[in-house]
């Protein structure tokens, strides 16, 4: 049994921060890399990690039948075409919702760190039990959130929880990030989103129109190696997670154009 | 104040928001911390002017007691202003800054 699998478990609070992206990325991210990496789908109300790897029509078994002892674990493993290193363990019916106990997560779990050594688990939006069920699996956490208010506030409750049932270390990855607004001042800053939840920042991740074109295809943008930003963004943080010493993007030199020097010069502090 | 400030100031623009959303979510961070709704606080506030009062003169309608996070520790901070102490001397109105209780918030 590989005791040192990394068990992180992916979440926000808030729905539609990019928890789901962020799993896709990374966990084709880590393949790439070498590490043999599992992506546990823990969103059985609204699965949506199968369509974001481009693996919703190979699906035969699920985390239900692993449960219910109907196959085996090698059965309902979704091996990636391109990435063999990465397999996905898809969600079950959403009925599971009603009989899933925490016990039932840490089991499917443990069958999984037998075999990887990264287990990456998609979390449900929301602090409820589809939450409580996938926290007491984890070990480590990534909390995921946006440069918006209502982002942050769910993120801190997260933070409180997973504080609170023992999960260490949890890092923050600050999702969609606009350096422009940034700079003319009409969006938290990297900074302010740091100072204000206290967490380690494990990666910030820019906002990129390709992330849409890649959901789309059902190739996450780590695939390919393209360079664009979010891209380079996903592949940092894995590299992040693996121990090497990647320093973090500045978005204030992100397209650094006339305009943008003149923002800057704008925001120069005089007194 | 930025450049930026002072423009906004003359040409009496809005200020930019992110100021405004950084103030907003501290607010409102600290009291979900804490699950203190603003009435229990304002209890809070009162019986600790009263016990307070007990010992120093105070000025009732100055005192304020309120909740300041910094990196996930919440603190109850009571700024008290005292008039005098009970033996009759005039004490400066200066106010006294107090914690009187440091908790980590951890649900």
């Amino acid at each position: 049994m590989a005791t040192n699998t990394r068990i992180i478990l992916i979440c926000s609070g808030k729905g539609g921060v990019g928890k789901t992206t962020l799993t896709a990325n990374l966990g084709i991210a880590l393949a790439k890399q070498g590490v043999s990496t599992a992506v546990l789908d823990a969103d059985f109300g609204l699965r949506n990690l199968d369509l974001l790897l481009g693996l919703e029509n190979r699906i035969i078994y699920t985390a239900q039948e692993v449960l219910e002892e109907s196959c085996r674990l090698e059965q309902a493993l979704v091996k990636h075409k391109q990435e063999p290193n990465l397999a996905l363990l898809p969600a079950g019916n959403p009925r599971m919702l009603d009989w899933l106990k925490p016990e039932d997560m840490q089991r499917i779990v443990s069958l999984l760190s037998e075999q990887f050594d990264y287990v990456l688990i998609d979390c449900p939006a929301g602090v409820e039990d589809g939450f409580k069920n996938a926290v007491s699996a984890s070990k480590e956490a990534i909390v995921v959130t946006n440069p918006e208010i209502s982002a942050v506030r769910d993120a801190d409750r997260v933070i409180g929880l997973l504080n609170a049932n023992g999960i260490k270390p949890t890092q923050l990855v600050l999702n969609r990030v606009r350096p422009k607004m940034i700079a003319s001042q009409e969006m938290l800053s990297v900074e302010d989103v740091t100072d204000i939840l206290a967490l380690p920042l494990l990666g910030l991740v820019l906002e990129d129109e390709q992330v849409i074109v890649s959901t789309n295809r059902g190739e996450p943008l780590t695939l390919s190696g393209g360079t664009s930003p979010a891209a380079r963004c996903y592949t940092n943080i894995a590299r992040r997670l693996q121990g090497e010493d990647i320093p973090m993007i500045d978005p204030s030199k992100e397209g650094p154009g006339i305009r943008d020097k003149f923002k800057r010069l704008m925001q120069t502090k005089i007194f | 104040m930025t450049l930026r400030d002072i423009l906004n100031k003359l040409l009496r623009r809005q200020e930019a928001s992110a100021n405004t959303a950084r103030e907003r979510l501290q607010l409102v961070l600290a009291h979900d911390r804490t699950d203190l709704s603003p009435d229990l606080l304002d209890q809070m506030r009162r019986e600790i002017l009263e016990v307070v009062a007990k010992y120093v003169e105070i000025d009732i309608e100055e005192g304020a007691v309120s909740l300041e996070t910094e990196d996930r520790m919440t603190a109850l901070v009571a700024n008290l202003p005292i008039r005098r102490d009970t033996s009759g001397a005039i004490k400066t109105k200066k106010p006294i800054e107090q914690p009187i209780e440091e908790q980590e918030i951890s649900s």
